[in-house]
């Protein structure tokens, strides 16, 4: 057969899924974009065009980067310590003890459980008045008082970002688990053998082997603790005081709780660019790690 | 093997017995407020374990007695599962022939990488364009829409998955059965999607799951019993008046058990993939 009757066959073959994925991403994208650039209200008027006026506007005022910071913040430490849980979870689970295999399919659960259903229990946990947190607190001795987790600007954060950990550190761990069974015994062996004592040996015998997955979770961690919407949705709706507003939640703030849809998407678009500039610096760093460790 | 001391041993052990605790406990807790009298619950001190088991709310949440809390919620688990089931079948259906044709023809594999590469898009960036055109096409607040809109998620997924999975199977079963007579989609139907099966089955399994936790798109697009979808039900018990904690909570296990067991069973499945995508990068 010939090669441009295939490249022609394959493409007809992907007509369908292109022609949704244009429908349902590529137009709305191009619609975004065009928005971005008018006063344009969810209802009603079409807008008229304002240049880059919005960008200006948005990128430039407090509440934008107030939440920048408070995104990054959240990004940054629920995926670092994700990843020291995970790790750390997963050399345990490599161990031999009795019970290894029960507990290696608990970890199942946190990440099977839908998002809404974790950040709902969590929120119940926290509860003020009659929460699980404060009681076992409470009646341990730690704490005098019940206290308002969610509420209390000082405090919110911390516990959003506790409750997106205690989901999603077991996929980490999955993930480098599965690393981890895929060194060779006898590297082990031989470098017990060399006396290479514990740190050493996890520094230069089994970290090669878990860079390159552990690269790639990351990378995903990232990128989706950058867009988290559902979970502070749920627990907080970006309060008390805006203390737990993420980008997202300003995006939806400014485009469907004020209806305006202008300003609203070149919001969106403007974490857009740094999600993908994000996932960019990653993919060099990525390449840089498989090119050391290959 | 090394030889542990006796010190590491009890240290792993006790690490173990830490790590199930931090797994199990707010689980069990879920499920013991869902059956914890109300007043069990709102009492100080906490009581830990109810004094009566109380399995009332389950029955409760499951009735379809018109306008009652049970008729909300069995509508909203009707429509997860249509939704959910909708859009994982055309995802598969859309995999399979372009996930076939990149694996064929790796020339064409830019466009997977560009359709793959959409899941860097924060939902938000889609959603104001997606609602004026689901708005204009009469699809609001519908079943259908939404799982259209699911589409964004689940295809680019179905697709990828549906990829890796043929290119497992190896060109020369193909070409053997063409060279037999057999047309290109006798072939496909005979000899490809057999031995993909397994693929097929993982990947319907992870856009299920995929669909059944999406909670953004159906807070925006759905409001009423018509299509709104558990995620979107949990919420507003959640974030409303409901007095009674542990009506939440049953719901919560409810909405949790489809998701829960189709994890227990592809537990297998899942780490595989997990460290396919890991090592191929």
């Amino acid at each position: 057969m010939s090669g441009t009757w295939m490249t022609t066959r394959a493409w007809l073959l992907m007509t369908p899924l292109l022609a949704v994925m244009i429908a349902v991403i590529g137009w709305p994208l191009v619609h975004t974009v065009g928005l971005s650039f008018t006063d344009a209200k969810l209802v009603g008027t079409a807008g008229t065009f304002v240049g880059i006026d919005n960008y200006v506007r948005m990128l430039s005022s407090a509440n934008f980067q107030r939440t920048l910071v408070t995104t990054a913040w959240f990004a940054i430490v629920s995926v670092a310590a994700e990843m020291v849980l995970g790790v750390l979870a997963a050399l345990l689970l490599n161990q031999q003890f009795r019970g290894r295999t029960a507990l290696r399919a608990l970890m199942i659960l946190p990440w099977a459980l839908p998002t809404v259903v974790n950040a709902t229990l969590w929120r119940l946990i926290y509860n003020p008045e009659y929460g699980a947190l404060n009681a076992a607190l409470t009646q341990i001795g730690l704490i005098d008082g019940y206290r308002s987790w969610l509420g209390e600007p000082g405090s919110a954060l911390t516990a959003l970002i506790v409750a997106d950990c205690w989901k999603n550190f077991p996929l980490v761990a999955l993930i480098a688990l599965a690393a981890l069974q895929a060194v060779p015994r006898d590297i082990t062996a031989a470098s017990l053998v060399d006396g290479a004592g514990p740190l050493n040996r996890f520094r230069f015998v089994i970290l090669p082997y878990l860079a390159g997955p552990l690269m790639v979770a990351l990378v995903l961690r990232t990128i989706e603790a950058f867009k988290v919407f559902d979970i502070i949705w749920v627990m907080t709706r970006g309060g008390p005081a805006n203390s737990t507003r993420t980008l997202s939640i300003l995006v939806y703030q400014e485009a469907f709780s004020f209806q305006r849809a202008g300003s609203g998407a070149s919001l969106a678009l403007i974490v857009t660019l740094l999600v993908t500039l994000l996932a960019l610096a990653y993919a060099a760093l990525v390449r840089k790690t498989a090119g050391r460790t290959a | 093997m090394e030889r542990r001391s006796p010190a590491f041993s009890i240290f792993i052990h006790l690490c173990a017995l830490l790590l199930a605790v931090v797994i199990l406990a707010p689980l069990v807790w879920l499920f013991v407020m869902s059956i914890s009298p109300a007043a069990d619950l709102s009492a100080k001190p906490l009581r830990w374990w109810p004094q009566t088991v109380d399995f009332s709310r389950y029955g409760l949440l499951l009735s379809t007695v018109a306008n009652s809390a049970g008729a909300a919620f069995t509508a909203s688990l009707r429509n997860s599962l249509v939704v959910s089931g909708m859009a994982t079948v055309a995802a598969i259906a859309l995999a399979i022939p372009a996930g076939w044709a990149v694996s064929r023809t790796p020339s064409t594999g830019w466009s997977l990488s560009l359709v793959i590469a959409t899941y860097m898009l924060p939902p938000v960036a889609l959603a104001v364009p997606l609602y004026m055109g689901l708005a204009a096409l009469g699809l609001l607040n519908t079943v259908f829409g939404l799982a259209l809109v699911y589409l964004t998620i689940l295809a680019p997924f179905t697709t990828w998955l549906m990829k890796s999975g043929f290119d497992t199977i190896p060109r020369e079963i193909e070409s053997a059965a063409m060279m037999d007579g057999a047309g290109l989609w006798q072939t496909l139907r005979i000899i490809t999607l057999p031995l993909a099966a397994p693929v097929m089955g993982t990947a319907a399994l992870f856009a299920f799951l995929l669909a059944w936790d999406e909670f953004f798109y159906a807070l925006l697009f759905t409001s009423d019993q018509r299509a709104k979808t558990l995620t979107v039900a949990i919420a507003d018990l959640a974030g409303g008046r409901v007095s009674d904690y542990g009506l939440i909570a049953t719901a919560g296990v409810l909405a949790a058990l489809p998701p829960v067991l189709i994890g227990f069973i592809m537990q297998r499945a899942l780490i595989s993939g997990l460290t396919s995508g890991g090592v191929k990068g």
